[in-house]
């Protein structure tokens, strides 16, 4: 079995991998419990409309998809403040602008290929030395920002108003928030592909809230489900020939029905 | 009136929203050591006056004070403890342990995130012993009683010793017989602690025997601040008695 990790492309799926693994659960935590599920859809329809300008244009892709879910994760906030009832209202508004410039780029850059398809649902073979360095700097970004910063967004997805009051930079820390959500969207497209990236914010960390454990643990636990997903979606991927984000995201679900399972199995006795 | 005496001042308070008045010329003031209801129908803009004292809406008209500093000046939030309306908004699901909950302000607070691991423990567990729910530290906070969930954000509150501890309607949700032991706690805090209390409530008969101050907030905004033994009172902030 081992025979996977002597190809370099495999390593370098299995390097970032564990990336996505780690960070999309940091981050997803707190987007989960301040109910904003829905953001890593938007920002990665924006990331899409980036990855066709890149096409469409000439340059690397991944630069496209960075600017465009950076500039997505901006307006997200400033739209939040001006339909502040209808909080919902900003990520429609993105993820219709996004998927609409995307559609509009793809056509004028004749049609569908198959890197397209690779950034739309994931691909072990895509990821190049380039697109790992970047990545690897991206996730040191997140992964330190979320440990610097981890007791302050706590605070804020428990008690925004009491966290506002205790001085806390709240506004500025909820629009810090939403970018690194859209490094983490970007990050993880190569992997997982643009259109389950989402899932993987949230799927990890909706399965860890269920095993009913404090806020540290439940975060562990996530990051540690994302990895069993991860690795053993992109071994499964490998040999049976299939997509690895579809993969990876089934499998994800599959650890959560399990612990409902477990769940339900422990309430009954 | 002594000024250095007052901890919470607002004068002449106007705010609007959509276009509707809330508030009108409201002024008020809060000593040290007051124990102080603000009472008043429902929509009448309480909690609206104790948003806009804290800093969380900004008023259209007039001036907050907080322990005599402006409040756009106040750095000091040590010093206010905040206990909001919270049992019916609570995320029961929320993945915190009671431990999680009542620390997380040792680790925003500028006097106090220095402290040593130990200490922030040590501060923790006092505070959940003068709620008395010292018991329930690693139990997660959608799992206790509504009771026992406001006695934990008091708690939470308290740990950085405030001057001022502000309720907003504390006991929504809570039953009569929890909600005499709260008001109890409260007491105690205000008379043992000298903890200055400022508490919004609808139910003004269940505390009337307690506090010492009452503001109240009529329709239109007008406002009462009546210190009750000594009869004080300023009307529209202009007339008193």
């Amino acid at each position: 079995m081992m025979e996977i990790f002597q190809y370099e492309f495999m390593q370098r799926a299995f390097i970032a991998g564990v990336m996505v693994a780690v960070i999309c659960p940091l981050i997803g935590v707190f987007i989960v419990l301040k109910r904003l599920s829905m953001i890593g859809d938007t920002l990665s329809h924006a990331s899409l409309a980036g990855i066709a300008a890149g096409m469409l244009w000439g340059f690397y892709p991944f630069w496209g998809a960075l600017i465009f879910s950076v500039i997505g994760a901006v307006a997200i906030e400033k739209l939040r403040k001006t339909f502040s009832k209808y909080a919902e209202i900003s990520n429609s508004i993105i993820l219709s602008a996004g998927i609409g410039i995307a559609v509009v780029m793809i056509g004028l850059a004749k049609g569908f290929n198959t890197d397209l398809m690779g950034y739309m649902f994931g691909s072990i073979a895509a990821v190049n030395s380039q697109d790992i360095y970047i990545m690897g700097t991206l996730s040191l970004i997140i992964i330190l920002s979320v440990v610097i910063l981890h007791k302050k967004l706590f605070y804020i997805a428990f008690d925004e108003e009491g966290a506002q009051i205790s001085g806390i930079a709240v506004s500025f820390l909820n629009m810090y928030l939403t970018i690194l959500t859209a490094l983490t969207v970007v990050v993880s497209m190569r992997i997982v592909g643009i259109f389950m990236v989402s899932s993987m914010l949230v799927i990890p960390v909706a399965a860890a809230i269920q095993t009913g454990k404090g806020f540290i643990k439940t975060i562990i636990i996530s990051v540690l489900f994302a990895l069993i997903s991860v690795i053993f979606g992109l071994i499964l991927s490998y040999y049976l020939d299939i997509a690895p984000g579809g993969t990876i995201v089934l499998l994800s679900v599959a650890i959560l029905l399990g612990v409902l399972l477990v769940k339900a199995l422990r309430v009954r006795k | 009136m002594d000024m250095e005496d007052i901890v919470l001042r607002g004068e002449n308070i106007s705010f609007s929203y959509d276009g509707m008045k809330v508030l009108k010329d409201c002024s008020f003031s809060v000593r040290n050591k007051d124990f102080a209801a603000v009472v008043g129908s429902n929509g009448a803009g309480k909690s609206t006056l104790l948003k806009i004292c804290l800093g969380l809406l900004k008023q259209d008209r007039g001036k907050i004070w907080l322990f005599g500093k402006p409040i756009d000046k106040f750095q000091d939030w040590d010093k206010i403890g905040y206990v909001p309306q919270r049992i019916l908004n609570l995320n029961l699901g929320f993945p915190a342990t009671v431990e999680e909950v009542v620390s997380s302000p040792l680790y925003t607070s500028k006097k106090l995130k220095n402290l040593s691991k130990k200490d922030k423990r040590s501060l923790t567990d006092k505070s959940l012993k003068a709620v008395g729910m010292e018991d329930y530290k690693d139990r997660l906070i959608g799992r206790l009683s509504a009771g026992q969930q406001q006695r934990v954000f008091i708690a939470k509150a308290l740990i950085s010793s405030p001057q001022l501890l502000v309720l907003d309607e504390p006991t929504t949700g809570i039953d009569n017989e929890t909600e005499e032991d709260f008001y109890n706690l409260i007491y105690k805090l205000n008379k043992e602690d000298g903890i200055t209390i400022v508490m919004v409530t609808h139910d003004y008969t269940d505390i009337k025997s307690m506090v010492n101050r009452v503001i109240q907030i009529t329709d239109g905004g007008v406002l009462m601040n009546v210190q009750k033994k000594r009869m004080e009172i300023n009307h529209d902030g202009d007339i008193s008695i």
